[in-house]
């Protein structure tokens, strides 16, 4: 190798590091805002110009945006919903799309196409009639509507669980047949343990869907002692006198969790991307 | 994959008693599936009967609803100019939102697919918007976009320009949308576009080299038409997205200011759940399906001209 060649390369190198540093700073300081925000004393958050480190830090910010609101209690409502959901969403689709990946039959295509294009219909062509619908079952101001639907599957994941069904081999469960395993026998003990990246997967998704959702707890929940986070931190911003500091305390909890599912689930997650990535 | 009873197809297609084994495999079917199968029933097809049929009629939800016809349809085609301006916004934050996304979003991953050390660390930082995105997102940029002593306007202040008023301005509101969704979104799209780079067989680039391409070269003429897989994918999963914008809207700007933020969606739920015109909102619903449907298809059918798919060269 000679030298210029050397030099290119960490010429090329270099120009890399500057611009992901330029990049990652874009990514990270708007982060960093909402950390020093949130440490502020609340007369410091209207000072000009801005102190990007806040003197003194309050820690104690974050217990005041959780008591003085029932952050808490909403905190709890959103788990219940999300673990919930999660449950619903991966007892059903693994059963649904385990069926859809092995077992012939008639109009089996045809059903499987129908739950593509589900996936094309928007909330909103279905929001108010299944809101009239809720509202006669007497579910309106509970968890029901949120978490119930997911008990039934969900397309996406039914998709995404049977492409993956469907790259593993079928004569381990050929195997598990002749000896004289069920159907679900051979679904628990075969298969499942082999899915568990597809199923940590979907364990993710329906986790930021139920954690983030917006639209329907709008919809289901106006008891204030039922809100989920994100209808929490909506309402702790629409009040006369937002107190930034706090706000942005709450913002930071509620996000939290997000970021410590996606570490934990990571390596599973990427994965999965790309097994069922668009190989068309 | 779906081949296992080839052997027998040709009969088989004609109307024939299936065997035991094979009737015994369609009810585990219908057992497994039956729980979606009955989802799909009452969450989609039930409902979406009933919207057109709602968008037909009206109906305030507590009074028994009137037939109208198309009277909705008219009213919003015809009579209301917020119906074009909803519209209008939400046309154009998709052309930019989504092909800006796009072309930030395969940059980034061009950079973020080199190998150098730490860049599991790099692509980390760059999913973090995307992992926690929501409502928490939308608060933290009402706050950087505010107008005196936000994030923006700050840092502009200490190159000394005076920044607009964001997300207040009737002018700016909508391009600061299109801000924070690039923010938040780019990272999301990275990761499709890294799954779809580490599918170019690398003979390719080689063999590109061999016939005296540069860098450019080997982007336009291997990168690019291989990658069609991949922008196609996220063109229509972005256009999807884009046109059904809700919670910006609903969060951090009602709709204003002077409309210049009223998504179409956004709309739509106002005139169910505020003014409870059902029979309207359902009309637009129905307006905002068919025109993502004809979009899509849009999509579908160019993409014959300019998708590439590795499996039909043989």
């Amino acid at each position: 190798m000679t030298t210029t060649n050397r030099g290119r390369l960490l010429l090329k190198n270099s120009l890399i590091y500057v611009l992901l540093a330029i990049g990652s700073l874009v990514m990270l300081v708007p982060f960093f805002w909402m950390l020093s925000t949130s440490l502020k004393e609340s007369y410091q958050v209207f000072t000009w110009p801005p102190k990007w480190i806040p003197d003194p830090i309050k820690w104690s910010n974050y217990k005041t945006a959780f008591t003085s609101l029932p952050f808490g209690q909403w905190f709890n409502n959103t788990i219940i919903i999300t673990v919930l959901s999660i449950v619903g969403a991966v007892l059903s689709c693994v059963i649904v799309s385990y069926g859809f990946a092995r077992f012939k039959a008639r109009g089996r295509s045809f059903l499987f196409i129908l739950t593509l294009a589900t996936m094309m219909l928007p909330d909103t062509v279905t929001m108010i009639p299944k809101f009239y619908m809720f509202t006669k079952f007497g579910w309106i101001n509970t968890f029901y509507p949120l978490i119930v639907p997911l008990f039934f599957g969900k397309a996406y994941f039914i998709f995404l669980l049977r492409q993956f069904f469907m790259s593993i081999p079928a004569d381990l469960e050929e195997a598990a047949k002749i000896d004289g395993a069920s159907t679900f026998g051979i679904l628990w003990r075969v298969i499942l343990p082999l899915t568990v990246p597809a199923i940590v997967t979907i364990t993710i998704f329906q986790f930021n869907d139920s954690w983030k959702d917006f639209m329907q707890p709008i919809l289901y929940l106006s008891k204030p002692e039922l809100y989920t986070l994100t209808l929490g931190i909506n309402f702790f911003k629409s009040q006369n006198n937002v107190q930034w500091n706090y706000l942005m305390a709450a913002s930071m909890v509620t996000m939290l969790p997000s970021l410590l599912f996606y570490f934990i689930g990571q390596k599973y997650f990427v994965e999965s991307i790309t097994l069922t990535g668009m190989k068309g | 994959m779906e081949s296992a009873a080839t052997g027998r197809e040709p009969i088989a297609r004609k109307r024939r008693r299936l065997t035991k084994a094979e009737r015994k495999e369609e009810r585990t079917f219908y057992l497994l599936t039956g729980p979606w199968l009955l989802g799909l029933l009452i969450f989609f097809a039930i409902p979406m009967i009933a919207s057109l049929w709602i968008s037909l009629n009206q109906w305030d939800m507590l009074t028994p609803a009137k037939f109208v016809g198309l009277k909705n349809y008219n009213t919003a085609f015809n009579h209301d100019p917020l119906f074009w301006q909803s519209l209008k916004v939400t046309a154009l934050y998709s052309v930019f939102s989504v092909p800006l996304g796009l072309v930030a979003s395969l940059l980034l991953s061009l950079l973020l697919n080199q190998a150098v050390r730490g860049m599991r660390l790099f692509r980390t930082i760059f999913y973090l918007p995307a992992v926690v995105s929501g409502v928490s997102v939308m608060v933290l940029w009402m706050w950087i976009f505010n107008p005196q002593i936000g994030l923006l306007n700050t840092i502009l202040g200490y190159f000394g320009i005076a920044g607009p008023g964001w997300i207040f301005d009737p002018k700016w509101a909508l391009p600061s949308m299109v801000i924070m969704s690039l923010w938040s979104t780019v990272g999301g799209s990275v990761i499709i576009w890294l799954a779809g780079l580490k599918g170019i067989p690398p003979s390719l680039y080689e063999a590109a080299e061999l016939d005296g391409a540069g860098g450019w070269q080997k982007f336009k003429n291997v990168t690019i038409p291989m990658l069609t897989p991949t922008i196609f994918f996220n063109l229509v999963m972005g256009i999807i997205g884009a046109m059904q914008t809700f919670g910006e809207a609903y969060v951090m700007t009602k709709g204003g200011p002077m409309n210049s933020t009223l998504f179409f969606n956004f709309y739509l739920f106002d005139h169910a759940f505020q003014n409870f015109r059902m029979g309207y909102a359902s009309a637009l619903a129905w307006v905002l399906f068919l025109l993502i449907l004809a979009l899509t298809a849009f999509v579908v059918k160019s993409s014959a001209a300019w998708v590439y798919y590795e499996g039909e060269r043989n």
